[in-house]
């Protein structure tokens, strides 16, 4: 018998600490899981590092942790729909490391398939390379883009089973299930938990075995 | 004709059956509405989906476009995470993308995701889609608001990619990049090519096969 991942929100809040790094699904909010970042926000958390692919605006998404002043550095590809990060930026109270969505991903996905890295033509012959080593294949040259990891990712996902197991929707899909494979600790907010066996194997887009803690959905 | 449509009518030609496309915000999301009757291309949505339509009805749960805004889904629309979406791009895998710019120059650089010091939202995912795809068309108008040739011999703007952009496309003229060398192929009706030289910062040459943009 599998282990039931279920818990409740009251169990959620001791698993955040201040200066933790947390990679967050989502694509301006969408697949980014609300009631996880509001726990962020609700516990007080200092210092975070966000890893995930844009600050959203700033009141969706990770955009109010941001906007509280709960985070100390994002690595994302894009910080131009929240004008907050920009300021905070300006202002040194934030440290932004931009990376290109693709690189971005590929540094996830070797941070949790236990590759060193990748090589990847993109950012050749632009600020991106400042720092890199570089390699020619093939008569071709990339950058040298190294593995990213996190203490601990907060994903969304339509639907879970008891064991963990993930189905997204739609475009909410886009980072969660290569983050599922590169922190710690895997929670996964869920609109809809089901009983071990109700998904089809064949339609399960992350395996239980990488997911940690699952949580209904809080309406907010 | 407004510049915007001369634009993006002129896009439209370089499109073919069967082709997948990403198309960046703005001035490029207006290329589809002048494609021939009957042309079915697969529109490319790199937050992570191939089949991108115009929205029809009330927005879906998860259904956005890269912008974040609720759209539609062509019958036969496929979903994946953004590890696929990038291996699609990166890989060769994208026929065409068609993206605004700030500056390109006669080396068929782009610059289009910052200006130091003003404005600062990050690359996104234009650098994977101007290094990836098959082809990089920019479709901007030809000089800033200011009147500033944004056609240049060097960008002075940090770049996206570097030596990628196989076609220029304004409301004046189609430029071609091939081999390094910089092509004047086609002007807008009633714009020689000494108006097309007076506006642009940048050598060219000009095709023997010279043409006005069919804006049929």
């Amino acid at each position: 018998m599998a282990l039931d991942k279920q818990v409740d929100w009251s169990d959620v809040g001791p698993l955040f600490r201040d200066g933790i790094s947390v990679m967050f699904g989502g694509f301006m909010g969408v697949g980014t899981p609300d009631g996880l970042v509001s726990v962020l926000r609700e516990r007080g958390t200092k210092n975070l590092t966000l890893i995930g692919n844009d600050t959203a605006a700033p009141e969706t998404g990770v955009g109010p942790l941001i906007s509280d002043g709960h985070v100390s550095k994002v690595v994302v590809s894009h910080i131009g729909t929240n004008p907050v990060t920009g300021k905070k930026m300006i202002a040194g109270e934030l440290d932004v490391d931009l990376v290109p969505q693709g690189t971005l991903a590929e540094r996830i996905r070797c941070g949790g398939a236990g590759l060193g890295g990748v090589l990847t033509p993109t950012g050749v012959g632009t600020v991106v390379e400042e720092g890199k080593a570089k390699m020619v294949v093939d008569g071709k040259t990339f950058l040298v883009e190294l593995p990213l990891r996190a203490d601990v990712a907060i994903l969304k996902a339509k639907r879970a089973d008891r064991a963990g197991n993930l189905v997204y929707e739609r475009a909410a899909r886009n980072f969660n299930p290569i983050m599922a494979l590169a922190a710690d600790l895997v929670i996964a907010e869920v609109d809809e938990i089901v009983e071990i066996g109700e998904i089809d194997p064949d339609h399960v887009m992350t395996p239980a075995a990488l997911v940690d803690k699952i949580v209904l959905t809080r309406r907010l | 004709m407004q510049a915007k449509e001369v634009i993006a009518r002129r896009v439209a030609q370089e499109f073919h059956e069967g082709y997948v496309v990403n198309l960046g915000i703005g001035l490029p999301t207006l290329v589809p509405r002048y494609l021939p009757a009957g042309m079915h291309i697969t529109l490319q949505s790199e937050n992570g989906f191939l089949g991108l339509a115009p929205l029809e009805g009330e927005p879906l749960p998860g259904v956005v476009n890269a912008g974040g805004q609720p759209c539609g889904l062509m019958p036969g629309a496929a979903m994946f995470d953004s590890a696929m979406s990038f291996a699609l791009i990166r890989g060769g895998h994208v026929d065409v993308t068609v993206l605004g710019g700030l500056q390109v120059d006669e080396e068929g650089n782009l610059a289009n995701w910052m200006v130091p010091g003003k404005m600062v939202p990050g690359m996104g995912g234009a650098m994977d889609l101007v290094t990836g795809a098959r082809k990089v068309i920019v479709a901007m108008e030809h000089c800033t608001k200011e009147g500033e040739p944004r056609i240049l011999d060097r960008c002075t703007l940090p770049l996206t990619a570097k030596g990628r952009v196989a076609m220029v496309v304004t409301e004046l003229a189609v430029f071609r990049i091939t081999h390094g060398e910089f092509v004047l192929i086609e002007h807008a009706p009633g714009v020689s090519v000494e108006d097309v030289r007076a506006r642009t910062k940048a050598r060219f040459a000009v095709s023997d096969e010279l043409k006005a943009i069919n804006l049929g």
